[in-house]
């Protein structure tokens, strides 16, 4: 199947072609284990059998006496060796606080217990397998009811963390007229991106060049230079493309700091390529979790109160949360709200980000319980929406900067064929199938980091820009490219932007979809400068001649962008590796999401129960849309994954042992092309100019929310059976 | 990986010489033969399999990867590859239940790469057989116990199981080999045999390291499918988690000869389900002199899935297994021929 690409309306950019398109299918593209290094040695985990208990003893002997072995690192000989390990959601850098081989105390399953440094990767996995642990194993806690997990409220953990609330929930949901008060599960999820968690560290001298795949070039910088006690200048990160990271590569990972260790005690570069299955436990991942959402309405659909608890699993020693009441609260008008969110402690690695970390989860609960709703008043779902939309959101009565979910709703509607929808269960058929067709609503905070960018226009006509962002398959070389040659009046075929490069100004960290609303706006200050410099103000006005005119040889600005609302120091921050991003629900005067509407139908087999997802219409609304073409591809990609999110993706977990079983891509399920058949993205045009000077909402995570609740909404419309428990699979709604 | 020799068979008869043992007892044996490695190279990587000589049998496609129509029936070769038998047009119209339980298996390059004499004997799916840091696994490791009884079990067995093993017979085809009663051709230390395809493998009992009847150094070199009435009126279902590129959480081999709206002829073979491919024989009488209606197909499938032992994740697998049946068979019953 090809597809045009989308044409620009409105305020959109040109649909461009991605930069690195060719260069990635054509094995052009240089993934950082791709990167050389002279006479590299391989690096091979080993990984823990157990979740909880320690290790008692290691015997090294027929592993040390595998061919080609260099060097094995233990808790015996590198406990000590690594600084710092301070959370990023704390300020600091790392995924996690548990560093392994720091003492002999195991923390969860599958970590890192020893490291095998030998001549080729092969030796290194024969010797990893000869290793022998002997362990003193103690019963752990997998998840929610498992025995000796430790429950904790977020707000007495975490100073910053706020339980939105107001009104008077109690009251107001005692009285309500209709009332709907559900369970919602959602269950652990890993990134598995394409390319694997690998690391690969060079010394010269006390100079350390890491080549890894990483969202955050500064962050890592001044990370692995604190875990390892050396100066951030020592330091140089370089990761020109990253094969996929939906989060797992925007912080630290305790393989960095080891693998710098092995090369230095080996004195030679060391190469590491975690496999499939250890990506599952030395990396963070989307942990399970459980909600409890009350609605109470008026007979005529107006709400009036909704509480919202959810409950996360987490570490034994890290507090890490998604809290997505934060969103979830302030979706509509409701007078009476109520949240709070807890975390369980177990014995498992510590959960991290994971595309749209707390909307998809938290809106899977929200928007179930809304078509809940609907049907309890027996309100066609998308007037329920429209009766309690809002330009305000309810916790503190701040303005949405700008809000067009119901265009959304009724422009995907129409192409949907919502009207075409028999409301009542199980009535919609279609030979031996049962047919139902669902919505959902979905929402991202609209959010920006300080960030720092270089350009240069040579009197060759050629822009450069630098800047130390990534390519993460959000298309950033493309959208910042774009707008350079937009700003300057240069064809885009002239410019050239290199990013993933500590060396490069700093950028922030390519999560909560701020890469695009970050850096452009930085990258088109430094083009204004260019353009003040020249005194060329009418922006038609020809940059390239005014530079001939002058008869110089190139133009080059640096410029530093802080979005409003961020405290003074921002860009030293930045420098120091943290993002301090803002906005969302952060501004205190306004804020700021962008939207979507989102249409499943499924197909369920009246014998067999399988479901299909014949057709899939996204509407969104996303301020100004830079390339619709690669904009497309986030939402398409997006609104696949809440696809994955809602019928195919699991974790699954051993709860006697609190053990992942199905680590690999044959047992851990992603939609492969034939689940996915009609797919339609509509952008609709909007204006923002208060979210930042160019208008720009990120999209990376947007089109993923909501998708969940709108498979199970439609299921719901097609059997009768409301499924709150995540993956829906055949087997809840056979009999 | 383990390091291991690689050799590259010359003949057959030279390997009947040299022999490989992998086939009926893969684990820590000293040879395997290798076709596609899709199995084998799999289980070598996740060290599950640690054999010291890997022996190439690919050399021996002039001989064994020959597909043969002929007025009795088919003869495929053992290195046929899947994608090869499921596209060829003489089987798709003659024994479609052969091509479509081909199609339906792994993904396009896979099937590629997989001869069909390897895809009878790939290896069990058990996330715990799999994952050789579970110490709990009788397949793997004798005498150890079974991970899987208590375990995480959905994708496992409800029939043919023991207390020893639950694992399932992961692969499609050999369901419906056994539903056209294939015979298997086997090459020996001691020469050339052939055996019902049915009795090539074993349930696990008190022995489910060993899976089927092939003794050391037996290389399968062809499946014998006769022609029979049935055949043409024949279909695979495929029930799983995904649209493609899965296994099967239920699946029915069906065939059915049908005259005067009597079934003179019926096969059931049961995937996803069962420790071996499974042959639903009691289901299949229950049908012959009967007209294939709704109530038919239900029986069959109940009886099919009389004497099924779920476990705690898997329970659905009965219900599951007794729609397929009957979709199944209401599908071959309505089949153009
Ligand atoms: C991700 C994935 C998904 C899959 N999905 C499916 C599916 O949906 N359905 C399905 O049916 N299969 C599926 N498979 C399994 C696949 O079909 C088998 O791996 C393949 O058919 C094995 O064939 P091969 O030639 O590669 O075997 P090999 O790996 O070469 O050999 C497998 C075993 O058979 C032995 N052997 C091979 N040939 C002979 C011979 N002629 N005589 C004696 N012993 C021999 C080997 O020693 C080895 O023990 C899947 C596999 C993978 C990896
Ligand atoms: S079911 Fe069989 S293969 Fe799986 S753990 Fe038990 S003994 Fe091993």
């Amino acid at each position: 199947m090809s597809v045009e690409a989308p044409a620009a309306t409105g305020n959109m950019g040109e649909p461009h072609p991605r930069f690195d398109a060719r260069l990635k299918v054509t094995g052009g593209a240089r993934y950082a284990s791709d990167m050389p290094v002279d006479n590299p040695a391989y690096a091979y985990l080993v990984t823990s059998a157990i979740a909880r208990g320690r290790i008692v003893s290691i015997n090294l002997g027929e592993a040390q006496n595998v061919p080609g072995v260099l060097h094995i690192m233990t808790h015996e000989n590198t406990s000590k060796d690594v600084k710092d390990s301070k959370l990023f959601s704390d300020g600091g850098f790392s995924g996690t606080s548990i560093i392994p081989l720091q003492s002999d105390k195991v923390w969860h399953d599958g970590q890192i217990v020893a490291v095998v440094v030998a001549e080729t990767y092969e030796a290194a996995r024969e010797a990893g397998y000869r290793v022998k642990i002997e362990y003193e194993a103690e019963q752990p806690s997998a998840t929610f009811e498992s025995n000796g997990v430790q429950v904790q409220a977020a707000a007495d953990v975490k100073k910053t963390h706020e339980d939105p609330k107001v009104g008077d929930f109690d009251g107001a949901f005692a009285s309500a007229e209709v009332k709907v008060d559900a369970t919602y599960f959602t269950p652990t999820q890993h990134h598995n991106p394409i390319e694997l968690f690998t690391t690969t560290c060079a010394w010269a001298g006390d100079k350390l060049t890491v080549y890894e795949p990483s969202q955050t070039m500064y962050g890592m910088k001044n990370g692995i230079a604190s875990q390892l006690g050396i100066e951030p200048e020592q330091v140089r990160v370089v990761s020109n493309f990253v094969g996929g990271a939906f989060g797992s590569k925007g912080s630290l990972t305790p393989r960095t700091a080891l693998t710098a260790i092995a090369a230095r005690r080996v004195g030679r570069p060391v190469k590491l390529v975690a496999t499939r299955q250890q990506g599952f436990t030395i990396a963070t991942y989307r942990a399970e979790t459980k909600q409890r959402v009350r609605l109470g309405a008026s007979r005529d659909g107006k709400l009036t109160a909704l509480s919202h608890e959810g409950w996360e699993v987490t570490s034994r020693p890290d507090n890490y949360m998604v809290a997505g009441t934060d969103a979830t609260t302030r979706m509509y008008d409701v007078a009476n709200v109520q949240s709070k969110v807890s975390i369980v402690h177990a014995d498992r690695n510590t959960p991290g980000f994971m595309r749209s970390p707390p909307e998809l989860p938290y809106m899977f609960g929200l928007e179930s319980a809304i078509d809940e709703l609907a049907y309890a008043l027996d309100i066609d779902p998308i007037e329920l929406r429209r009766k309690n939309d809002t330009m305000k959101e309810p916790i503190k009565g701040l303005p949405y900067t700008s809000r067009s979910v119901m265009q959304c709703f009724d422009e995907g509607a129409k192409s949907f064929g919502w009207s075409k929808r028999e409301p009542k269960p199980g009535s919609m058929r279609d030979g031996d199938w049962l047919v139902g067709l669902g919505c959902a609503m979905s929402c991202y905070p609209t959010q920006m980091a300080p960030s720092s960018a270089r350009v240069r226009l040579s009197q060759n006509g050629e822009l450069r820009v630098e800047t130390a962002s990534h390519e993460i398959g959000n298309g950033a070389y493309t959208v910042i490219g774009q707008i350079a040659a937009e700003r300057l009046g240069v064809p885009y075929e002239k410019v050239s932007v290199v990013l993933g490069d500590s060396d490069y100004p700093a950028a922030p960290v390519s999560g909560g979809s701020i890469t695009t609303a970050s850096v452009c706006n930085c990258v088109a200050e430094a083009c204004d400068a260019i353009r003040a410099e020249l005194g060329i103000n009418d922006p038609k006005g020809d940059v390239l001649a005014a530079l001939k005119s002058r008869g110089r040889g190139a133009i080059e600005r640096y410029a530093e962008w802080t979005p409003k609302g961020v405290p003074d120091g921002a860009l030293a921050k930045l420098y120091s590796g943290q993002a301090m991003p803002t906005g969302g629900t952060k501004d205190k005067e306004r804020i700021m999401f962008a939207f979507g509407a989102e249409f499943i139908e499924v197909r369920v087999h009246q014998r067999t129960r399988e479901i299909r997802v014949p057709r899939i219409v996204g509407a969104f609304a996303a301020g100004r849309i830079v390339n619709p073409r690669t904009a497309r591809s986030q939402l398409m990609g997006g609104l696949i994954w809440g696809v994955s999110s809602a019928l195919h993706e699991a974790t699954e977990i051993d709860k006697r042992a609190a053990r992942y079983v199905n680590k690999d891509l044959a047992e851990y399920l992603v939609p492969v092309n034939a689940d996915i058949d009609q797919l339609e993205v509509f952008m609709i045009p909007e204006e923002d100019h208060e979210v930042n000077p160019l208008g720009i909402k990120g999209i990376g995570e947007l089109g993923n929310v909501g998708t969940n609740a709108a498979v199970a909404n439609a299921v719901y419309h097609a059997t009768g059976k409301r499924i709150r428990d995540l993956p829906i699979r055949l087997e809840t709604l056979l009999a | 990986m383990r390091p291991f020799t690689y050799e590259r068979a010359a003949s057959v008869d030279a390997l009947r010489a040299r022999g490989g043992d992998a086939a009926r007892d893969g684990m820590k044996t000293s040879r395997a033969f290798v076709a596609g490695g899709t199995t084998l190279f799999d289980l070598m990587k996740l060290d599950v399999m640690q054999p010291d000589a890997v022996i190439d049998i690919n050399p021996l496609a002039n001989d064994l990867g020959r597909i043969e129509v002929g007025g009795n029936g088919l003869r495929l070769g053992a290195l046929v590859r899947m994608s090869e038998a499921a596209d060829d047009p003489r089987i798709n119209r003659d024994f479609p239940v052969l091509a479509q339980s081909l199609t339906l298996a792994a993904s396009p390059q896979l099937r590629n790469m997989a001869s069909l004499g390897g895809n009878v004997l790939q290896r069990t799916r058990c996330h715990y057989f799999r994952d050789t840091s579970w110490a709990n696994c009788n397949k793997r490791n004798p005498g150890s116990g079974c991970a899987a009884l208590e375990g995480m079990n959905r994708i496992h067995a409800v029939l043919g199981a023991s207390d020893n093993c639950i694992a399932t017979y992961p692969g499609d085809f050999a369901q419906a080999l056994i539903a056209l009663d294939a015979v298997v051709e086997v090459q020996g230390r001691s020469g050339k045999r052939t055996l019902a395809f049915e009795k090539l493998h074993r349930v696990p009992a008190d022995t489910p390291r060993i899976e089927t009847v092939l003794e050391p150094g037996d290389l399968i070199t062809a499946f014998l499918i006769p022609t029979i009435p049935a055949a043409r009126r024949s279909a695979y279902l495929k029930i799983r988690d995904r649209e493609s590129y899965e296994f099967a959480l239920a699946s029915a081999a069906v065939a059915l000869d049908i005259a005067n709206g009597q079934v003179r002829d019926a096969r059931i073979a049961l995937g996803g389900v069962a420790t071996k491919p499974w042959r639903a024989r009691e289901a299949e009488k229950a049908l012959i002199g009967k007209k294939l209606d709704e109530d038919a197909a239900r029986r069959a499938g109940e009886i099919a899935f009389q004497g099924a032992a779920p476990r705690a994740h898997n329970a659905f697998k009965v219900a599951l297994g007794r729609e397929t049946v009957a979709r199944a068979l209401m599908h071959a019953a309505q089949m153009e021929i």
